[in-house]
Order: structure tokens, then sequence, then C-alpha cells
């Protein structure tokens, strides 16, 4: 076997038989996607490959509508005049307390953050609990509190609720779901699937600190990074910079499960294009390198709870750089690739070391490997 | 990052590139072996081949450990798992290999409690935190990992911690390589050998490869320079007439390997008569077990195994396509009832095995991806 049938590339050009074979791969890929499990399994939540399946074959074959099928962060809905965006999200993060936010910054930042990344000014948040028997109503206190000031420097009011209570047992202390409404600007338009070749690819700051964090504060790993937190931040006041800085900005999204990576192939597949990527441009923290590096994962899958991923026009993307550093929230901001033509639906890096590979969707979590 | 980017630098391996292009005779096709699974993810990692001219071809060895494991170890762990009040635990890599009714996260889907861990004294420590429960270690691995697993043996018999066993899954290099040296139709021209194997066994093992089969080898680091220089140091033997083994990763492997760590192992754990691979079929004294002094230890003696042989399906020819004579397109199931999502063999499970890349990558010649990443040609 040669090297370029190994790994991404091939120097030949097929034989009739391969080529038979090669089809019919293509025919299967293009198949509609197939729940195979029997039940549910941890991968079909990691926001992967198996999420994707899960998604597009259960619940968008049952609940098909014109403002489902996008499946964006939020639905963009038209009220009367008015043109609203919704979104809803549920965390059940562990630990529910981590260096530098809770399990509620996230529940509110996460539901600002989707709306604001359709371009959304968000106003509204429910939040469910769900709480397990014998939790301790001081840590609900702190988490409660978390999300008062959460709400307070996203602009957002909580403006109804649920609490559900569940048996010792069968939960892990507390779940909270929010439901988002914001109100989208009528003269703009944003998509993933409207990324064309020659726009840039922009993210906010280092990707990865969430993601580590959470993997380092379980304690599970005996590793630690005194200097790192994650980074739960609203980004609805950066998306706005951003959109009233320059034109041409194709889309924005927020790279949470599944991390950059996971976001492109998004992109690559919507609008049918390539993105390619270099790997020495994406900021990365010698916190989060390191301990990827010993775990045996790639920071582009990891988790970022704070950092925008913008596609924007190749000519206005130094202008829109220069907003988003001038934003607190975007000072380490970089143009980490660009949008190409071929392959169509493919992320490819340029690594550092000077080689290129596929920056393919993965199939569930990324796993610490010892191979 | 340091210890890290010193060994990542595009400008060296530039001129490395330029060496092993003028080291290679025209016309001539050079295939070397990268026996251990760390290699290929390095290669595929950072897209190492596009140094390498097209007549140097790297043939992907048996060398990952998990995917070497056979269906029917995958379903003694569930079944072990599966017994009340037992907590399994084994590395993150493991998770995802297909036993015949599925992969530990079906199992836990089930009802079992299969944690990731990273480190065998980890297990160690949820058998002291839950006395309770039963704590199974699923030991898998090369010698690379061996040295814990058997530390971790010794410390739960100090101790005398009652709640804790290992399932031995552990495999050894050497017998692998010569049953892959022993095969009629492979043609090889030299052996990437396994760094991190050889921080514990040395590099005097693979002699035999330069002395008896006329191979040369050149133990190798994990930095992707490593590999280029290691690819170099092949070559320039070959160009000089040579055939001996060489040590590229000096600066961690000692030559005649770790010696306090091949104590422990020698003190816990005996060589079985023979181990099933997957793909590869059975391979005699090629695979660890418990030694008897720690019989309480050892899962397949304190829980009762099915033990169930899950044959390969016949036509899977994992055997044939690592070995280099298959292309993976040419095994009876590729594609079909082998896919990445419902893999059978060890090409397929693991995501840089020849079969798993070719099925998602294998319709994108190299140019194409050259040219889309406008990258500058090496």
């Amino acid at each position: 076997m040669s090297p370029s049938e190994r790994v991404s590339t091939r120097t030949d050009q097929p034989t009739d038989r391969e080529q038979q074979v090669l089809d019919r791969i293509e025919k299967a890929r293009r198949r509609k996607p197939k729940v195979r499990e029997e039940r549910i399994t941890s991968a079909h939540g990691a926001g992967g490959k198996a999420t994707q399946t899960l998604v597009e074959a259960v619940f968008l074959d049952a609940f098909r509508n014109p403002a489902l099928e996008p499946l964006g962060d939020a639905a963009q809905l038209t009220v009367g005049d008015a043109r609203l965006a919704m979104t809803t999200d549920s965390f059940v993060v562990s630990p529910l307390f981590f260096p530098g936010g809770t399990i509620g910054d996230l529940a509110v930042n996460g539901t600002v953050n989707d709306l604001a990344v359709t371009g959304a000014t968000p106003l509204y948040l429910s939040c469910g609990f769900i709480l397990e028997e014998g939790f301790p109503v001081a840590d609900l206190r702190r988490i409660v509190s978390s999300m008062t000031a959460a709400a307070e420097a996203a602009g957002v009011m909580l403006v109804t609720g649920d609490t559900k209570v569940v048996g010792k047992g069968t939960g892990d202390g507390c779940y909270i779901n929010t439901t988002g409404i914001g109100v989208l600007d009528p003269d703009r338009a944003l998509g993933i699937e409207t990324a064309c070749p020659g726009d840039a690819v922009i993210v906010s700051g280092p990707v990865g600190d969430h993601g580590i964090t959470i993997m380092l504060a379980r304690g599970e790993l005996d590793i630690e990074a005194d200097q790192l937190e994650s980074d739960t931040a609203p980004l609805h006041d950066l998306c706005r910079t951003l959109l009233d800085a320059v034109p041409g900005v194709r889309a924005m999204r927020d790279a949470t499960r599944g991390g950059v990576a996971t976001i492109l192939n998004e992109v690559a597949q919507a609008a049918q294009v390539s993105v390619v990527v270099n790997e020495n441009t994406v900021p990365v923290r010698d916190e989060v390198r390191g301990a990827s590096e010993l775990l045996g994962i790639d920071p582009l899958y990891v988790a970022c709870e704070g950092r925008l991923v913008a596609i924007v026009d190749g000519d206005k993307a130094n202008d829109a750089l220069a907003a988003l550093r001038q934003h607190p929230l975007g000072t380490d901001a970089a143009i980490i690739g660009h949008v190409g033509d071929d392959p169509p639906g493919m992320v490819l890096i340029n690594t550092t070391f000077g080689g290129t590979r596929i920056m393919d969707l993965l199939v569930g979590d990324p796993l610490p490997r010892i191979c | 990052m340091r210890f890290v980017d010193e060994f990542r630098d595009a400008e060296k391996a530039r001129a490395l590139s330029a060496e092993i292009a003028n080291l290679c005779e025209p016309g001539r096709e050079y295939k070397f072996m990268e026996v251990c699974g760390g290699h290929t993810h390095t290669i595929y990692k950072h897209g190492i081949e596009d140094y390498l001219p097209e007549n140097i071809r790297l043939v992907h060895g048996p060398g990952c450990p998990v995917c070497v494991i056979p269906m029917g170890r995958v379903d003694d762990a569930i079944h072990i798992a599966s017994q009340p009040d037992v907590v399994m635990t084994s590395f993150g890599d493991m998770m995802r290999v297909p036993g015949s009714g599925g992969n530990f996260f079906d199992s836990n889907a089930e009802g079992t409690n299969i944690r990731m861990v990273y480190s065998p004294l980890d297990s160690l420590k949820i058998a002291r935190q839950n006395p309770d429960t039963h704590v199974v270690f699923m030991a898998i691995g090369f010698e690379t990992t061996t040295p814990s697993t058997a530390m971790t043996l010794k410390r739960a018999a100090a101790e005398g911690i009652e709640n804790f066993s290992v399932f031995c899954n552990h495999v050894t290099i050497i017998p692998a390589i010569k049953a892959i040296l022993d095969s009629p139709d492979l043609r090889l021209d030299g052996f990437i050998g396994p760094g991190h194997v050889s921080t514990v066994i040395g590099c005097r093992p693979y002699e035999f490869i330069a002395g008896d089969y006329h191979k040369p080898v050149v133990v190798a680091g994990f930095e992707p320079l490593d590999i280029l220089q290691s690819i170099y140091q092949l070559l320039l033997q070959l160009r000089e007439g040579r055939c001996v083994v060489e040590n590229q990763y000096a600066r961690v492997v000692p030559w005649a390997g770790n010696t306090v760590a091949l104590k422990a192992i020698a003190e816990t754990m005996v060589l079985r008569p023979y181990f099933e691979w997957r793909g590869l079929g059975f391979i005699s004294h090629s695979a660890m077990r418990v030694r008897d002094e720690f019989a309480a230890f050892d899962a397949e003696r304190i829980f009762e195994m099915p033990g169930v042989r899950v044959a390969d399906p016949k036509a899977c020819q994992c055997g044939e396509v690592l070995k280099g004579v298959l292309k993976p397109w040419e095994c009876k199931v590729f594609g079909t009832a082998c896919t990445p999502e419902t893999p059978i063999g060890t090409c397929m499970v693991s995501p840089e095995g020849a079969c798993a890349a070719y099925y998602n990558y294998g319709r994108f010649t190299r140019t194409r991806i050259r040219e889309a990443s406008a990258h500058e040609p090496v």
C-alpha cells in the first residue's frame, strides 16, 4: 500500500476496478444518514459525526420544517413585521464549578452566543432547572448568582423558568436548559452556506481553553495548569462590533462542542467549498497546547465557550481583524485560513511542519490516546 | 514549546527532504515499515509524506495496540464489565474498538460502567475509593505500557487491595515483526523501529532483523524530524550496503533498555503460549498474562470468562493489507461489510489505518490536495 492511499492522498489515477469501489463509497456517503446504534451512546452528544447523524436521521426527519431545516445556531422566524431568532441549549457540564466560570455562566452565555452569531440582538431567556435530590441549596444559589451576573453582562432578562427535582442518583446535581429569543436586523442575512472562495476565516482568540479547563478540572488526569481558565463569555457585543465595522461578514459561529474544526467542516459542507487552515496562525495558549500534546488530542477539536469563528469577504478581512482586536474579547483574534473551491466539502490544514492533511469531522469526543 | 518545537522545524525538514531525495536511486522503489502506531499518527498529523519523494512508500505496521485486540477479547471485557458491581477501566483508545456486539460506549449504553483512565494507577485509586465495587483494569499495549501495569500489580499486592484486578492483554512487538518478516509475499527495505517500546526493551532485540533477515532498522522518535531523519539513516545504510540496528532516538532510548522496567514485568507477568491478533491471527509467545503469584489480581482467574473466539470474518483481509500485499480497496469486504462506521478489521478500526484513510480520502490525489491547500510544493 502506498502512503498516498494511507493518508489522505494518492499519486496515481485509479484503475477501472478501483474507480468502481470509489464510486460505491461516494454513493454510500450521499445516502441519507442512518442511526445504526440501538441505544444512545456518549458519542451522540459529542457534536461530531454521530451527533450530526442523530439530528438528521431522528429529529430533522420527524420535525422537518423550513425554519428548522438550516440547522443553524438559532432558528430565524418572521412574526408580523419582526424577524426573530430563537434557540435552546441544555447544560450538563461536570464539574459544575470550574476555573473561569460555573454551569450558570455557560447556560446564559451559550444561549446568548447562539443568538448573537446569527446576527441577532439577544433579549429574553428562559431557564429550566433539573435538580437532583440532595443538591446543596448553597450551590444552587452560587449558580443562580453567576447567571444573574452573566445575564446583566449580556443585556438579557431571564423572564420565565421551570424547576423539576429528580430522585437521588438519577441526575448529576444540576442540569440547566435555557431558551433565548433575540431580534434580527431586517437588512442582514448571515449563513454559512454563503461562504465563497476567497473569503477569510477568522477566530476571535485562542482555541480550546474551555474544553481543556474542564478536562483538567475533573481531576482525573493529574495535569495541572494554573493559568488556564474557561473562556466562557457573551459574544453579543463582539458580534455587533464586527458586523458594524465591515460589510461582507458571511457567517459567524461560536466554536463550542467539536471546536473550530467541526465548525469549519460545517461551513465546507453547507457551502460546498473547501476551507484551508494554516496551523501556524491558529492562536493556542501554551497550557492548552501542552495538555493537548500530552493527551494526544488536537486543540482545533476542543470546545470553546467564548470564541467567535467568522467567515468574512477576503477583501475586508484585515478591517474585520482590526475591528475584532479593538474589542476586549478579541485582542488575540487571528486570520487562520481561507475558503477555496476544491475539494468541495473538505477542510485541509497546512501543518506548521510544512505538510498538509485533511481535517475531518470526528465521530465522537476526542479521546486521550496511548498509541 | 521546548522539546517539541525544535523537532518540528520546517527549515530543517526541507534540508533533510533534499538529502533524502539525493540518496534515493532513481527508478528504485523503497518500502519502509513504521512498526508503531504512534509513528503512523505522527506521519499523518504533520503531513510528513509531503516531504518524501514518490518512490518512498511507508507501510503501516501492526503496532497500534488497540487495533490488534481481537473481537473476542473486547467481548470478554464487556462480559466482565457486565458482572454486578464491576467497574471496568481502560485507556481512551480502547473505547471505540468494536467487539462482536459493539464497543465500550455501546456497552455503557446497555448499563455497564466502563471508564477511561490515563494510567493503571488511576484504576487502583478508583478501587481504593470504591471498596464496594471490583475495579478491573483492561491492560493493553506493547512493552511501552506493560511496566506501568506491572508496577500497579506490585503496588496492589503491597497494599493488599482486594477489589482490584487486571485483564491482561499486553502484547510483545518482536513476534509480530517476525510474523511479518516470515510472510512469503512481503517485500520491505527496512524498518522504522518503535521508539516507545525501545525505551523499555532497548535496541538489541532487533538485531536479528538486521542479522538474519538483512533489513536495516532505525529506532526512531515521534516528532516529525525524527521520522525524516530515520528514513534518511535507512537510505544511507542501503546506499552504503550496510545493514545494522541504529538508534536515532538515543536522547530517550538506552541501547540496553530499561532494566528496572523489564524486571518489574518479569516479576508480575509471563508469556502466553499464543495470542490472537486481529487481522494477523494467532502468533506464538506474543502476549503476556499475569503470573501465578499475582493470581488474586488476575481478572481472567477471578471471573468466569466466556473466552469464545470470535473469528475475524473470513472475508476480512487485514493481514494482507497490513503486509502491503493487498491495497485496501482490493479486500473483499472493503466498503461493504467493513466501513469506518462498522469496522471489522484493524485497518478500519484506527482512523489512520490504511482502510479507514482510503475509505475517507482515497478519491483525492496528492496533487489535488497540494493544489487545493495552496501550499508551496516541497
